[in-house]
Parts: structure tokens; C-alpha cells; sequence
């Protein structure tokens, strides 16, 4: 079904775009596949996708260890929670991509700026979902460790941690998701390699063909990446799912 | 939510708190497992205090969410061992055992989310059991389950507390249910400042079967106390 459906697309993409629309302003499939090859070939593609590959992967696992460690220090401890919330509510509403101009200012045009962006976007989407997973434990889970004499220590290791590994690994989805959209805006604006920097320099060589090439790479390395992603959470800690 | 309400329990004892919803039987036993503390009076065990919970006290709760869903049954039968730093292989020989006691032989590798409910409060028993805690303290646990189910496990329940011989502090809604298992019966006044209304003795030889007509008689008299409650409860209102 879903082969039929992209198969479809495609058809409908082709004939509307060769029958209403200019190739420069609207490329059909078969031209974009033709640009395709050619940037496979050139290798330009490869360099470019390893190069933004590079940057979400080093800000998602830096983020990802920050939003979760952070997450289930703001959940166990009251303390923590309420001297860091104001933060994290002030936080969540500026979007990372607003803090580029003092990026560039800080780090940089190179790699630490767009580090930066993206580990940032990642730690709050994890952050969160860590925080909602910890305090949506169910009660009975807790009390029934404490009867059982667990220490503190333990209740957070042994009830605490597995209980919301579910939740922390769903908020790593979404960072993984917003990561992608990170790091093109930063590229767009500040780069001279990464998919971003394909897409924006195309256009402005009129090379739609090619700002193609680069969204349809953009978006399948997307959904590998997550397929990928679940596909080891399921086999690594299937047993953290709530229904398995 | 509780006001005036005195109670003693003894050792080996099956004492059920009887009571029409929302009288605060959940918190009675909240404040003896040590979940919560109480504004006034106290709550001794032994002539201790209670102030947290402990592992003297193990739990049987309400539902099933409180079973630990990434373990096996077995893995949830253990925990308590786990927790006290019982060595791997003891420990789960010890809950293997208490896995046969509670009828679930050979189903130890299966996850909750695979058992039935009666199954997975048969777990909740046998984790509460493997500590070797003097007392256990039931919310309702078989409230969720079918006539059938029920049925069996209350008579398993029993056989149970006859070979373990521990104190059973079982909560419920149900008359013919504490009439089948108590000693004594305590029967709860309703909110909204809930207290003991009186304590019922249950002379009845064991095993205790549901159509005895003692049985019935009991049901009948207790039956008219809890309606009793009630309307006065809802004349209150």
C-alpha cells in the first residue's frame, strides 16, 4: 500500500508539473531523478548529508544526555525541579533557531554554532518528556517498591528509571525530528556544506531540480533515521513499553 | 476523613474492613502502611510507631498497576528479595516457590501484560508473600475480577493465610466476601468524618461455604447495618 500511494505521488507530481509548470519553477520527477544521479556521481550528496548526518547526531546525543539526565534529576528531586522550572518554561518557548545570531556571535560560523542549536533544541524536547514520564508514574508503582523496602536509591534505579524509559525514549524521537529541522535553518543561514547549504545555494543558482534532490534527501534520512531508532529501542528495551 | 476510629488487630488474626465506597478504607490503610501519616493519634505495630513503610508491612494493591510491566512474573515475585540483596539463584528459587503456593506453576517467564487480572493479582499476592512480612495489608484486590475468579482466589486466600499464618488486614466492599474470610469484621461508618461503626466477630467453623445458611443470616444482618450507613450518609448530604 504504501509503495502504491508513493507511486501514485509521483504520477500525479509528474503530470502536473509537466503539463502547468515551467521546469524552473516546478522540475517533474524524472528531471529531478536525472539531478539525483548527478549529485550522487559528483559525490557532492554524499559530503553534504554526511556533513548534516554529523552535526544532528553529535547535538542529538549531546542533547539527548543533558534532557535526560537533567529530566530525571527535576523529577526525583523537588528541590531541583523548582529551583529549574522557571528556566525550562522560559526555555520551551524560544525556539533555537532565534538563538542563532548569538550562536554565530559565540561560536562561530563552524561546527559549534549549529552544535550548539541543535543540542539545544534536543535537550528541551527531552527534558520534558523525562520529566512528564518520572511524574506520571503510576503511585502503586512507587508505594509498592517502598513497602517492599526499597531505599531511595533504589525506588529511582529499579522503578523510577524503567517506568519512564518509554516516555525518554519518545521524547528522543520527536528531538531526533526537530534536530533535522534545526540544522537546515542553521545551514541555510551560516554554512558552507550540509543539506541546508545545498537547498539554499540551488535556488540561488535556479537549480530547482537540485533544491529537490536536497528535501527528498532531507526527508528519507529522516524516516531511516527514525525507523532506525525504533527499531533499536525495541530491541533494547521492548520491555520499557508500556503494552508488549 | 477518619475521626474516633480505634482498632486493634492480633497477631495471626484475618480482620476485614467492611465499608460502603468513599468511607475511607483506603486511607485506613494507607495509614497503616505507612503511605501516610495521620494529623492525630497514632498507628503502632507492636508497640512501634509507624512512620514510613516497611517491608514488615507488605501490600496487595487495588488494580494491577502497580505490577512492574518490564518484568516477568517471576522477575515481580522477586523484588522484594532483590531489594534486601538476596543472591540471584535463592532468590529466585525462593519465588518460584511462592509462584506454586499462589497457583501459577511454570508461568514465571510471562510478562503481565500476557496474564489475566486474576492472574496478575495472584503475582501481587506472591510478591507480598516472599518477603516473609508478619503482616499483610489488602486493598480490595479482587474487586476488579470476575464472580469466578473471585471465588477461587478467596478460597485460595484462605489456604493461604492457614499455612503462612500471618496477620491479614483485607479491605472491601463486599459482605459475603468478609463473611467467607474474617475472623472478625470491621464494620466502617460512612463520611464524611468515617469511623468504626462495630466490630463483627465471625464464629463460623472453616472451610466456610457461600450457601450455609449461617452464612446467609450473617450476610442479612450486616447487610442491613451497611444500608443503614448509607442512607444515614446520604440523609447527611
Amino acid at each position: 500500500m504504501p509503495v502504491l500511494s508513493v507511486c501514485a505521488l509521483l504520477l500525479v507530481w509528474q503530470v502536473v508539473s509537466a503539463r502547468f509548470f515551467p521546469p524552473v519553477l516546478f522540475p517533474t520527477p524524472v528531471m529531478v531523478g536525472k539531478a539525483l544521479v548527478g549529485e550522487i556521481l559528483s559525490g557532492r550528496l554524499l559530503t553534504d548529508s554526511v556533513v548534516s548526518l554529523r552535526r544532528i547526531f553529535a547535538g542529538f546525543v549531546l542533547g539527548c544526555t543533558i534532557g535526560a539526565g537533567l529530566g530525571l534529576l527535576m523529577g526525583s528531586v523537588r528541590l531541583a525541579r523548582r529551583t529549574l522550572d522557571p528556566f525550562i518554561q522560559f526555555g520551551r518557548f524560544v525556539p533555537s533557531i532565534s538563538l542563532l545570531s548569538p550562536a554565530l556571535i559565540w561560536f562561530g560560523i563552524g561546527e559549534g554554532s549549529k552544535l550548539f542549536l541543535i543540542t539545544y533544541t534536543t535537550t528541551f524536547i527531552v527534558l520534558l518528556n523525562t520529566l512528564g514520564a518520572v511524574l506520571s508514574v503510576p503511585r502503586n508503582k512507587i508505594r509498592a517498591a517502598q513497602s517492599l523496602g526499597a531505599t531511595r536509591w533504589q525506588l529511582f534505579r529499579l522503578v523510577m528509571l524503567p517506568a519512564s524509559l518509554h516516555g525518554i525514549f519518545t521524547g528522543m524521537r520527536v528531538g531526533m525530528g526537530l534536530s533535522f529541522t534545526t540544522v537546515v535553518a542553521a545551514e541555510m543561514i551560516a554554512a558552507d556544506t550540509g543539506l541546508g547549504y545545498l537547498i539554499l545555494n540551488s535556488r540561488l543558482w535556479f537549480q530547482t531540480d537540485v533544491v529537490f534532490v536536497g528535501i527528498i534527501t532531507l526527508g528519507t534520512l529522516g524516516y531511516l533515521a527514525d525507523k532506525t531508532f525504533q527499531a533499536l529501542i525495541h530491541r533494547l528495551a521492548g520491555r520499557y513499553a508500556p503494552t508488549h | 476523613m477518619l475521626k474516633g476510629l480505634s482498632l486493634t488487630i492480633e497477631r495471626g488474626e484475618f480482620f476485614c474492613l467492611l465499608g460502603p465506597s468513599g468511607c475511607g478504607k483506603t486511607t485506613v490503610l494507607n495509614l497503616l502502611a505507612g503511605f501516610e501519616q495521620p494529623t492525630a493519634g497514632a498507628v503502632r505495630v507492636d508497640g512501634r510507631p509507624v512512620t514510613a513503610p516497611g517491608v514488615e508491612r507488605t501490600v496487595v494493591f487495588q488494580g494491577d498497576d502497580s505490577l512492574y510491566t518490564w518484568l516477568t512474573a517471576v522477575e515481580n515475585v522477586e523484588f522484594g528479595l532483590r531489594l534486601a540483596g538476596v543472591d540471584a539463584g535463592p532468590r529466585r528459587a525462593t519465588a518460584e516457590r511462592y509462584l506454586d503456593l499462589v497457583g501459577l506453576h511454570g508461568q514465571g517467564h510471562k510478562y503481565p501484560s500476557q496474564l489475566s487480572g486474576g492472574m496478575k493479582q495472584r503475582i501481587q499476592i506472591a510478591r507480598a508473600l516472599v518477603c516473609e512480612s508478619p503482616i499483610l495489608l489488602m486493598d480490595e484486590p479482587f474487586a476488579a475480577l470476575d464472580a469466578q475468579t473471585r471465588s477461587i482466589l478467596q478460597d485460595e486466600l484462605i489456604g493461604i493465610w492457614q499455612q503462612t499464618g500471618r496477620t491479614f488486614l483485607f479491605i472491601t466492599h463486599d459482605i459475603g466476601e468478609s463473611i467467607l474470610l474474617a475472623n472478625r469484621i470491621g464494620l466502617m461508618t460512612a463520611g464524611p468524618e468515617a469511623g468504626m461503626k462495630t466490630i463483627v466477630p465471625v464464629d463460623l467453623a472453616r472451610p466456610r461455604r457461600r450457601g450455609d445458611p449461617a452464612v446467609g443470616a450473617l450476610y442479612e444482618r450486616l447487610a442491613d447495618m451497611v444500608s443503614e450507613e448509607v442512607r444515614r450518609a446520604g440523609a447527611l448530604r
